[in-house]
């Protein structure tokens, strides 16, 4: 499979991944230690999925996202020191502390925001093409949503609206098998997600969501497709998540060693290198560069975090609205 | 010979009207032009006055009833009458009386809208005959501000009322809102009219519109009335005209509504949400703005057009009480002047029945 | 400027001139435009009572027919507000709150404080309320204090044409996602509207009424059967000074509290039920901080803790009527001889 892909592009796309998947582990890490409060959904495993589809998009584009959006953050470009210091709850978190892990958003980077009620980010995201549309921008929309997501009538109906309306909007349904405790075998009525693209008038893609290559073939086509204005797609990235439904999950509704085979072979950074490195494309330097700046990144970051003040009594009343009367 | 007193029709939207409290009773005799009885709508309050002398026989609506527009009030007869003769014409008016809104509305004065020097104008043309009197109100204010003086001008000769750019229901879009823009569009709506030349009478800054008329264009001036006039003098109230410009709510618009009257009881609740309404529309408050930057920056008048008055016969009426513009800058002026005893700013409105006694009569005698 | 029109003229004109003047307006609904996808004509229905129509042909591009996708197509209108767009999104009856009450309770009232103030929903939401069309249970509710519950939320209810048009402009002009709730029973009344654009603003109640005796506090509709009762009470000799809120959601406190502190007796009518009301709200209120000027207990009008019914004989008692409001003035208020 050939990527058309320039190194830049490559070297991108690992930081990226990088960067999320440190992000992740880090907070993994730290969680453990009671110092974050609140929920937080680790994204670690599905990294090419979020890397592969931003690849196409631009500050102009609006994503939606879901409860587990740290990684659709990172790549959309948001600010990892205001992440970090928003999941500790600290003022000078990329939402003040107000929002947390799952309410994440960043307008100016086109991040319609995280969203802790599963399937809510898909009228939305169709809502932001519909705005792209009436002003006559290039602009596209992507809904992420999960397997578990996908089964919200809120995703039906976006999508629906989406194709009688024309809109530029993008479904990307991160199926990686499990929605909480429940195997999507089961909750998902029909073989795979992308079969209900047909009931809605869209074409549905099945992709391998370990391979980035393979996502940023279908998403570029996909994206294409939006913005010369034929419509909506629906893209089901099949992939794993390594960690649990929210951290403190013990997970024991999957199989034994299941996440550890999981990381030996399934690992979609591991295969970017392998395949970077058996194709000539980038040398371990260029790996390890990255690696380290993204250690050191992730390493300020909780530090600053950390050390940042929280939010003051004055704070708890200000910007519920923009002005009351 | 039987008369019939009837509900009067004040301003362009009266329909109807409470009486409040008669000031003569059955048998009682009146003086045409005495007040009979006090009568309030949703709007003001004020007293019917009769228009004719002779014996109240019959008081026919009682306190606190609502009549229309229109409607029979009372019976005076001059000279002799039986109570049956009474009786016959009472019953011929009810069964000709039409009591409808449409039908006061109709049988009331109704404004036109034009388009002058491309912006709309709202006027009222009454009457007719004569050299036309032309109306100008003040700041803030709209051709409503004359509604007592109306009917009586207009009785003798044709009255022309406006709302100056920026008021009421003419254009709100001022370019700067200088005294030059609001006296040509006065100018603007008479050379419409055909007209060429008229009586001008302003209150408060539509004195100071009239002065500036009257600089531009003398020959088209017969003679100035100047009624709590702007333009005679440096003081003005700028906490007023502040606090006016400012106020959002009823409570900041009360008080300075308040210093406009005699009597504060006017300032009721009906006006204010109608100020209001004025205030709200889009426009408005830029166009205020504007105006009273040009006119009364600063909080003092800056414009003084005193050697006007003078070049043309002039009535200055004036309330001694008024507490905006000050009673002192009538005296010394080459014109009639009249300091009505205890009458504060809006003079016009609630001493109507004096100050169009003293306009007919100023009118009468110009040639 | 003035002229008479309807409540539901008055609203038809404050969204067409907004379109007018601003581009970033638009209608989205079911049949806010009727007849799309279908061989007759376009623009046939312009909303189900109609108050839209006229809009689609002049804006072909901007009223928007929805599905029955309430989640879908006003979670759009959220997502497009959010990205520079001023959406007037029509929930045909209040009563659907229940098909998209995610998308306005926990994605636009919470966006601006979720994300630490940088995030702008200049969203409105129109939506019918209120019984006495025979509508039925699910057709007639007011759920008001629901809305008004909300943080995040501004709630707007007017009672006459003028009010209609002004609020209308204002809650699109508005940054804050807005809940713009018409009553069904007011659309053909008639009332001085300006031609002209213009604003009322929100927060600010309404004094329609002034008198000494007993203070009168409501929204909507009853703000007319309360001038009923106040009329028929002054002939009785009792003065009553008449709010309409006009919105519930900033709520104009200081006006209440003036009233209050002026007569010292209070009843407050509310058109919907009574747990956990507007009526209750204001009661609780007015209880805390103006305890000292009463002068006896507050009163409340309300309908039943009941569901609407349908049949006529049953709405009629459901909701408030000028005698129930009559009823509970006597009962804190003594009769006086006429002034």
């Amino acid at each position: 499979m050939s990527t058309h892909l320039s190194t830049d592009q490559l070297l991108h796309a690992y930081t990226v991944m990088r960067t999320i998947r440190d992000f992740e582990e880090r907070l993994h890490v730290e969680f453990a230690t009671g110092e974050i409060p609140g929920f937080v959904h680790l994204y670690a495993g599905q990294e090419a999925s979020a890397a592969g589809v931003m690849a196409h998009l631009n500050d102009e584009d609006c994503i939606a996202s879901n409860h587990r959006g740290h990684g659709h953050c990172i790549a959309k470009g948001v600010d990892v020191f205001g992440m970090m210091a928003e999941i500790y709850g600290k003022k000078t978190g990329v939402c003040g502390g107000k929002g947390g892990s799952m309410h994440i958003a960043d307008q100016e980077k086109g991040m319609l925001g995280a969203n802790g009620i599963v399937g809510a980010g898909a009228p939305l995201a169709a809502g932001a093409a519909l705005a792209a549309k009436l002003k006559g921008s290039q602009g596209v929309a992507v809904a992420f949503f999960g397997d578990g997501g996908s089964n919200e009538g809120a995703v039906f109906e976006a999508m629906n609206l989406a194709s009688i309306m024309n809109l530029p909007c993008l479904f990307v349904a991160e199926n990686n098998g499990y929605a909480e405790a429940t195997g999507s075998g089961w909750s998902v009525a029909c073989k795979d997600i992308a079969e209900r693209a047909v009931g809605f008038g869209m074409p549905g893609v099945i992709v391998d969501g370990n391979d980035f290559f393979a996502v940023h073939k279908a998403l570029g086509v996909a994206v294409e497709r939006a913005r010369s204005g034929k419509g909506p797609t629906l893209v089901e990235v099949k992939l794993s998540r390594f960690y649990g439904h929210f951290e403190g999950d013990a997970q024991t509704y999957r199989g034994p060693d299941e996440v550890k085979n999981l990381r030996e072979t399934h690992d979609c950074l591991s295969l970017f290198r392998q395949r970077c490195s058996t194709e000539g494309w980038l040398d371990a330097a260029q790996f390890e560069r990255i690696d380290a700046e993204v250690a050191q990144l992730i390493e300020d970051a909780v530090r600053l975090a950390k050390s940042d003040p929280k939010p003051q009594a004055a704070d708890l009343l200000s910007d519920v609205y923009v002005a009351y009367r | 010979m039987i008369h019939t007193l009837t509900m009067p029709k004040w301003g362009l939207s009266m329909t109807e009207g409470r009486v409040d409290v008669w000031l003569k009773q059955q048998g009682d005799s009146v003086e045409k032009g005495e007040e009979v009885l006090d009568v309030e709508t949703d709007k003001i309050s004020s007293s019917v006055e009769a228009p004719f002398s002779g014996v109240l026989r019959r008081v026919l609506a009682q306190t606190d009833e609502t009549l229309p527009v229109g409607a029979l009030l009372a019976i005076v007869v001059e000279g002799e009458a039986s109570e049956a003769e009474i009786d016959a014409v009472i019953e011929a008016f009810q069964a000709g009386f039409v009591s409808s809104a449409a039908e006061a509305e109709a049988s009331g004065p109704s404004a036109q809208k034009v388009e002058v020097g491309g912006r709309l104008l709202r006027y009222l043309d009454l009457g007719e005959g004569g050299t036309p009197l032309v109306l100008v109100h003040g700041f803030g204010g709209d051709l409503n501000n004359w509604l007592f003086n109306h009917p009586a001008l207009s009785a003798q000769r044709r009255v022309i009322a406006l709302d100056l750019p920026g008021h009421g229901e003419s254009g709100k879009h001022l370019q700067t809102g200088d005294v030059q823009e609001l006296s040509d569009a006065v100018l603007g709506l008479l050379d419409h009219l055909n007209i060429d030349r008229v009586h001008l009478a302003g209150h408060s800054m539509g004195g100071l519109v009239s002065l500036n008329l009257a600089r531009l264009a003398p020959q088209r001036v017969a003679s100035l009335t100047l009624i709590a006039s702007a333009g005679l003098g440096p003081e003005i109230n700028g906490d007023y005209l502040q606090g006016f410009t400012e106020a959002s709510n009823r409570n900041a618009l009360k008080p300075p509504l308040i210093q406009l009257f005699s009597d504060p009881a006017l300032v009721n609740r009906q006006m204010l949400e109608d100020m209001l309404k004025f205030k709200r529309l889009e426009g408005v408050d830029q166009a205020l703005r504007q105006i009273s930057g040009q006119l009364f920056g600063g909080g003092r008048q800056l414009i003084d057009l005193r050697n006007m008055v003078g070049q043309q016969p002039g009535l200055v009426i004036w309330g001694s009480d008024d507490a905006i513009i000050p009673a002192s800058h009538a005296q010394g002026v080459e014109a009639q002047v009249e300091i009505l005893p205890g009458q504060g700013h809006m003079v016009q409105l609630e001493a109507a029945e004096r100050v169009n006694e003293l306009m007919l009569g100023f009118l009468k005698i110009q040639p | 400027m003035a002229r008479k029109i309807s409540y539901q003229q008055a609203i038809n004109e404050a969204l067409a001139q907004e379109m007018r003047r601003d581009q970033s307006v638009f209608i989205i609904g079911q049949d806010v435009s009727g007849g799309t996808g279908a061989p007759g004509e376009q623009d046939a229905w312009g909303g189900v009572l109609g108050v839209t129509k006229g809009l689609y042909p002049e804006f072909p591009d901007r009223v928007l027919d929805a599905p029955l996708s309430e989640v879908g197509y006003v979670g759009m209108a959220v997502g497009a507000a959010t990205r520079g767009m001023r959406p007037v999104c029509e929930l045909m009856f209040v009563d659907f709150i229940g098909c998209c009450l995610d998308q306005l309770l926990n994605q636009a009232a919470k966006f601006r404080y979720m994300f630490g103030g940088k995030t702008t929903t200049p969203l409105v939401v129109r939506a019918m309320y209120g019984a006495g069309l025979r509508a039925a249970a699910q057709h007639s509710q007011m759920l008001t204090s629901m809305w008004t519950h909300i943080p995040g939320l501004k709630v707007v209810c007017p009672a006459t044409p003028y009010d209609a048009k002004g609020m209308l402009i204002q809650a699109i002009r508005d940054n804050d996602p807005v809940i713009f709730l018409e009553h069904k029973m007011l659309y053909s009344l008639q009332g001085e509207v300006p031609e002209e654009l213009y604003t009322v603003p929100f927060g600010e109640a309404n004094f329609v009424r002034e008198g000494n005796d007993v203070t009168l506090v409501t929204y909507g509709r009853m703000v007319h059967v309360a001038m009923e009762a106040a009329a028929n009470l002054a002939r009785q000799g009792i003065d009553c000074e008449v709010l309409d809120l006009r919105t519930t959601s900033p709520l104009d406190e200081d006006s209440i509290l003036e009233s209050v502190e002026k007569t010292g007796r209070l009843v407050v009518i509310d058109e919907s039920n009574p747990r956990c009301s507007i009526a209750a709200d204001i009661s609780a209120l007015v209880a805390q901080r103006a305890f000292s000027f009463l002068r006896a207990p507050i009163e409340m009008v309300t309908a039943p803790h009941t569901p609407v019914p349908f049949s006529d004989a049953l709405e009629d008692l459901y909701i408030p009527n000028a005698a129930k409001i009559e009823a509970a003035v006597l009962k804190i208020a003594d009769k006086r001889n006429a002034a």
